[in-house]
C-alpha cells in the first residue's frame, strides 16, 4: 500500500517538476495568456460583467479585426527587420476609394474590393521597391508614405467629407453575422457546428504532431500535460463558441481574420517563402549566400502588407459604415504594439502570427475594456504605451536569459 | 608576496543544462606568458570571462586570487580597474573612430568638464610607439589592416596600465606576418613586466611563446606544463586536449585516384569592386579535376575569398569585367548565389556566424535552408523528410548536440562547421569551395573535416580549400595556387611544394 503511495507521489513530483520547466521554459508565451486573461477579468469585474456578454464579445471582435489583419502583416514586415508605418493611411485611403466607388460610382462590391486590395499591393511594390532596389530605409520610406497617403485620403474626402456607404454586402462585413439555418433551439447551429469542426481539428493535428515527434525521438510534454492542455484548450474554444452561439453567432470579421491567419501561418510555417522569411531576419546575409532571393522575399513581404492595409481599411469602413478624414490614425501603433506584445523579437528573425493574434486581444481588449468603463482615451493610450513597453522589455530580459 | 599574480580555486560555472567550468584551478606566474590550451567547448573563453567579471561575481562559484587579495568582480569595469585587460577574437573598435579616440574610449583624458584632445593625442602616439605601430593617431581604424587593429587594441589596453592582459585568439585573422609580429610584442610586453594569458589553437605558437601551457578538456583543467625547463612536443599538448593520440595530423587519401578529367575552369577571370572602382582580380586561370583537392594559398587580401565569392555570383559586390566559367565543358552564366548553387557550386564561408549559419535557428533549419527545393512536395516543405535528411547528416559528419531541434548559436565552433558543411553536402554539389574551413576549430574537430574532405574527394566531388594556415594547405592538398594582390603568382603539385617555395609566391609581385 505504502510502495503505491510512494510511486504515485513519485509521478506528482516528476509532473509539478516538468510543469515548472515548461514554465521557466515558455514563460514568454505563458506571460502574454496570463496578461490577457488579467485584462479579462479586470474588466468584467469593473464592468459588472458586461465586458464578458456575447454583444461585447461579437463587438469586440468586430472592433479587432482590422487591427488584427494589419498585425498579421506586421508580424512578418517585423520578423525581416523592417518597419512599415504607412499602414494607417493606406488603409484609410483604402477605405475611402472604396466609399467613392461604392457611394459615388455605384460600382458593385465584388469588383470595388478586390480591386482595392490590388491597388493597395502595388502601393505596396511601390514602397517594396524603394526599399530593396534604390536602397532607402523602410522607416523612410514608410514615413514619406504615411505623409503621402494621409495627403491623398485628405484629397479624395476633400469635396464631401465624411462619405456614407449605404452597400449592404459591404457592411455585413465587419457588422454582420454568419448565416443559420432556421429553428427553434435558442442557439445558432452553424456556429456550434465549426466549433466543433474547429476542436476537432486542433486535437487531430497536434496528436499527430505529438506522434510524429515521438518518432523521431524529440522532446515531448508528457501524457497528462499534453491531454490537460488540449482538454484546456478545447474548452476555452468551445466556451467562446457557445457565448457567440446564444447570440447572433460568429461574426463575419472573424471569419475574414481566420482565414488571413490561417493563410500567413500556412506560408510561415509550411513552405519555402516562410523559412526564407526566418532566414533573413535571422542573418540576411547567411540567407543570401545560401540562395535566397533576399530583395524578393523583401519586396512580397511589402506587397502582402499593404495588400492587408487595403484589407484593413475596407473592414474599418465597413465598421463605421463611411469613409471619414482622419481614418488610419495610429494604426500602425496598434499594429506594430500587437506583434511585439504577441513575441516577435525585436532583433528580428523570431515570432508566429498565431501569438500575434494574442498580442491584438491584448491591445483590443484594453480599448473595448476602458471604453466600457469611460476612460478617456488619451488615458488608454499611455496605458496601451505601458503594457506594450512593460511586454517588449520583459521580452528582451527573458531572452537574455535563455541564451 | 606571492610569485602567482593569479589564483583562480575550484572555479565552478554552469550554464542552464551545462557546467562549463567545473573545479577548474588555474594559476598565473607573475611576469609569465601563460597559454591556455583546449578545444572548442572546453571552458577556456568562459574561464577568463569568469575572471575578468563578464560573469559577474554569484554567477559561478569558487575564489579568485588576484594580486593576493581576494577579488569578486561585479563588471568588467571592475577587473580593468585592477589592471587586466581582456582583448577578444572579435575586435571591439569602433570602425569609424580615429586610432587615438578608440584608444582612449572609455577613459577619455578630461580637462575639467571637457576632453582634453591634444593631451589624448600626445599619450596616444605614445601607446602606439610601445606598441611599434607606425601610423597618424588621427587615422580611422576601418582604414587600418586586421593585424594592425590588434595593436591598436593592445595599445588601448597598455593605456589602462594594464598588468594583466589577456588575449583570446589573437592570431586567429592574422597572416604569418602580422602573427610573428605580435608574438614579438607580447615578448616585449612581458620584459616590461605585463603578465599574459593567451588562448590559441595555434600550437606552434604556443609553443613558441609560452612559459606555461595549461591545458583544459571538458571544463576541467587537465593539466600545466612548463616550458621553460624542457620543450614540450606538439603531441604531447595534442594528447592531453583530446584525450587520446592522434597519430597523423593529415588523414591520408589512400588508394584515391584523380581522374584526368577537368570539371571545373576559371578562364581570364577579371574583377572588379564597384565601391571602390578599383580591379580586385585580374586575368585569373585555375583548372580544378574531378576528386581533387585544390589549395589556394596566400596573404591576407590577396583576393582569395574574392575570387570564390564572385565565381559563387555574389554579383552586387563584384563586377566581373571579363572571363568565364566553364562547368564540364559548358559556359556558365551566373548571376546570383542560387544560380551558382543550382550549377552544383557550393562555397561554405570562412565567417560562419556573419554570413554562413543564421544562429538563432536550429541544426535542422541550416541544414536544408540551401536546398529545400528538395524537400517540397508541391509548395508545402516535408516536415518529416527534412527531419530524416538531418539526422542523417547529424549522424554521418558527427555533429556533436543533443538533438537537431538544438539552436546553432549554442553550438561550439567546430560543431558549426560541420553544420555549414552539412548545409553545402546536402546541395549535392559538385564543386566545393571551403573557405578557411578550420579557422578557429580545435584539432579534433580539424581532424574530423579533414577525414570528411577526403570522403567526399573520394566520392569524386573536386574541392577549392583557401587556407591561411600553410601547413594545412600543404598537407591536403593535391595541387596548389599561390595569389598575391588579385593575380595568380604560381602553381604547385603537393609534391613539390614547400613553405619556402609558397611564401616566396606569396609575396611576388
Amino acid at each position: 500500500m505504502t510502495e503505491i503511495n510512494e510511486v504515485s507521489e513519485k509521478k506528482t513530483q516528476n509532473i509539478l517538476s516538468e510543469i515548472g520547466q515548461l514554465v521557466v521554459k515558455n514563460i514568454r508565451d505563458y506571460m502574454m495568456y496570463i496578461v490577457l486573461v488579467g485584462i479579462i477579468i479586470f474588466f468584467t469585474v469593473t464592468t459588472d460583467g458586461s465586458f464578458i456578454s456575447a454583444g461585447n464579445i461579437s463587438n469586440l471582435f468586430n472592433q479587432a479585426a482590422y487591427v488584427a489583419v494589419l498585425a498579421i502583416g506586421m508580424t512578418v514586415i517585423l520578423i525581416l527587420r523592417q518597419i512599415d508605418l504607412s499602414v494607417g493611411y493606406v488603409a484609410g485611403f483604402s477605405g475611402a476609394v472604396c466609399a467613392i466607388l461604392l457611394t459615388n460610382y455605384g460600382w458593385p462590391v465584388w469588383i470595388v474590393i478586390p480591386l482595392v486590395i490590388l491597388i493597395g499591393v502595388f502601393i505596396g511594390f511601390y514602397q517594396g521597391m524603394l526599399v530593396t532596389g534604390v536602397g532607402v530605409p523602410a522607416f523612410v520610406t514608410t514615413l514619406a508614405g504615411m505623409f503621402i497617403f494621409r495627403g491623398l485620403l485628405g484629397v479624395a474626402t476633400s469635396k464631401t467629407g465624411t462619405i456614407i456607404i449605404k452597400n449592404k454586402a459591404y457592411l455585413a462585413l465587419n457588422n454582420g453575422f454568419i448565416p443559420d439555418f432556421k429553428n427553434d433551439t435558442g442557439y445558432h447551429l452553424v456556429t456550434i457546428f465549426i466549433g466543433i469542426v474547429a476542436v476537432v481539428c486542433v486535437l487531430v493535428t497536434q496528436i499527430q504532431n505529438r506522434k510524429s515527434k515521438e518518432k523521431y525521438n524529440f522532446n515531448v510534454v508528457s501524457m497528462p500535460i499534453f491531454v490537460v492542455g488540449m482538454i484546456l484548450v478545447s474548452c476555452v474554444i468551445m466556451l467562446i463558441i457557445t457565448v457567440l452561439a446564444k447570440d447572433q453567432g460568429i461574426p463575419w470579421s472573424a471569419v475574414i481574420v481566420a482565414v488571413v491567419l490561417l493563410c500567413y501561418n500556412f506560408i510561415l510555417n509550411k513552405t519555402r517563402l516562410g523559412r526564407y522569411v526566418y532566414g533573413i531576419g535571422g542573418n540576411d546575409q547567411a540567407a543570401e549566400l545560401s540562395g535566397v532571393n533576399v530583395k524578393k522575399v523583401t519586396l512580397i513581404a511589402f506587397m502582402a502588407m499593404s495588400g492587408l492595409a487595403a484589407l484593413a481599411g475596407i473592414l474599418y469602413s465597413s465598421r463605421l459604415a463611411s469613409a471619414t478624414p482622419t481614418a488610419g490614425n495610429a494604426f500602425e501603433m496598434d499594429a506594430i504594439a500587437s506583434s511585439y506584445i504577441g513575441g516577435v523579437a525585436v532583433s528580428g528573425g523570431v515570432g508566429k502570427v498565431t501569438n500575434t493574434i494574442i498580442g491584438t486581444l491584448v491591445i483590443m481588449s484594453l480599448t473595448n475594456g476602458m471604453n466600457l468603463m469611460g476612460v478617456d482615451t488619451f488615458m488608454q493610450y499611455i496605458v496601451k504605451g505601458i503594457i506594450f513597453i512593460l511586454a517588449v522589455a520583459f521580452d528582451v530580459t527573458t531572452r537574455r536569459k535563455n541564451r | 608576496m606571492s610569485d602567482n599574480i593569479l589564483e583562480m580555486k575550484n572555479i565552478t560555472k554552469t550554464f542552464p543544462g551545462v557546467k562549463a567550468l567545473d573545479n577548474v584551478n588555474f594559476s598565473v606566474k607573475r611576469g609569465e606568458i601563460h597559454c591556455l590550451v583546449g578545444e572548442n567547448g572546453a571552458g577556456k573563453s568562459t574561464l577568463m570571462k569568469v575572471l575578468s567579471g563578464v560573469y559577474g561575481f554569484g554567477t559561478y562559484s569558487g575564489d579568485i586570487v588576484y594580486d593576493n587579495e581576494v577579488v569578486r568582480f561585479k563588471n568588467i569595469a571592475d577587473s580593468e580597474q585592477k589592471g587586466i585587460a581582456i582583448i577578444y577574437q572579435e575586435l571591439a573598435l569602433i570602425p569609424e573612430l580615429s586610432v587615438y579616440e578608440n584608444i582612449f574610449f572609455g577613459h577619455e583624458i578630461m580637462k575639467g568638464k571637457t576632453i582634453d584632445w591634444n593631451e589624448t593625442i600626445v599619450r596616444a602616439d605614445e601607446m602606439l610607439k610601445k606598441v611599434r605601430l607606425n601610423v597618424d593617431p588621427s587615422m580611422k581604424v576601418k582604414n587600418l589592416g586586421v593585424g594592425n587593429q590588434q595593436l591598436v587594441e593592445i595599445a588601448k589596453a597598455l593605456s589602462k596600465n594594464v598588468k594583466l592582459l589577456i588575449l583570446d585568439e589573437p592570431t586567429a585573422s592574422l597572416n604569418e606576418d602580422d602573427s610573428k609580429n605580435l608574438l614579438e610584442l607580447i615578448k616585449e610586453l612581458k620584459k616590461q613586466g605585463v603578465t599574459c594569458i593567451m588562448i590559441s589553437h595555434k600550437l606552434k605558437e604556443v609553443k613558441a611563446i609560452a612559459d606555461t601551457i595549461t591545458v583544459l578538456r571538458d571544463g576541467a583543467t587537465i593539466c600545466s606544463l612548463d616550458g621553460t625547463e624542457k620543450e614540450i612536443s606538439e603531441a604531447e599538448i595534442i594528447k592531453n586536449m583530446v584525450g587520446r593520440e592522434i597519430d597523423n595530423i593529415y588523414p591520408a587519401r589512400i588508394n584515391h585516384k584523380i581522374s584526368d578529367k577537368i570539371v571545373f575552369e576559371i578562364k581570364d577571370w577579371t574583377v572588379e569592386d564597384p565601391l571602390k572602382g578599383r580591379e580586385i582580380l585580374h586575368n585569373v586561370n585555375m583548372k580544378i579535376r574531378e576528386g581533387e583537392i585544390v589549395g589556394l594559398q596566400g596573404l591576407m587580401g590577396a583576393g582569395r575569398t574574392e575570387l570564390a565569392l564572385s565565381i559563387f555570383g555574389n554579383t552586387p559586390h563584384y563586377n566581373i569585367t571579363s572571363g568565364e566559367l566553364v562547368m564540364e565543358g559548358r559556359t556558365l552564366n551566373i548571376r546570383s548565389p542560387r544560380e551558382a548553387i543550382n550549377e552544383g557550386i557550393a562555397y561554405v564561408s570562412e565567417d560562419r556566424k556573419g554570413n554562413g549559419l543564421i544562429l538563432i535557428q536550429d541544426i535542422k533549419y541550416n541544414n536544408t535552408i540551401a536546398n529545400l527545393k528538395e524537400l517540397t512536395d508541391g509548395i508545402v516543405i516535408n516536415a518529416n523528410e527534412e527531419i530524416k535528411v538531418s539526422n542523417f547528416y547529424k549522424d554521418s559528419i558527427n555533429i556533436k548536440a543533443p538533438s537537431i531541434e538544438q539552436k546553432v548559436g549554442n553550438l561550439s565552433g567546430g560543431n558549426q562547421q560541420k553544420v555549414q558543411l552539412a548545409k553545402w553536402m546536402f546541395v549535392h554539389p559538385k564543386l566545393l569551395i571551403l573557405d578557411e574551413p578550420t579557422r578557429g576549430i580545435d584539432v579534433g574537430a580539424k581532424f574530423e573535416i579533414y577525414t570528411l574532405m577526403n570522403r567526399l574527394v573520394e566520392e569524386g566531388m573536386s574541392i577549392i580549400m583557401i587556407s591561411s594556415e600553410l601547413p594545412e594547405v600543404l598537407g591536403m592538398s593535391d595541387r596548389l595556387y599561390v595569389m598575391s594582390e588579385g593575380t595568380i603568382t604560381g602553381e604547385l603539385e603537393a609534391l613539390e611544394a614547400t613553405e619556402e617555395k609558397v611564401m616566396a609566391l606569396a609575396i611576388k609581385h
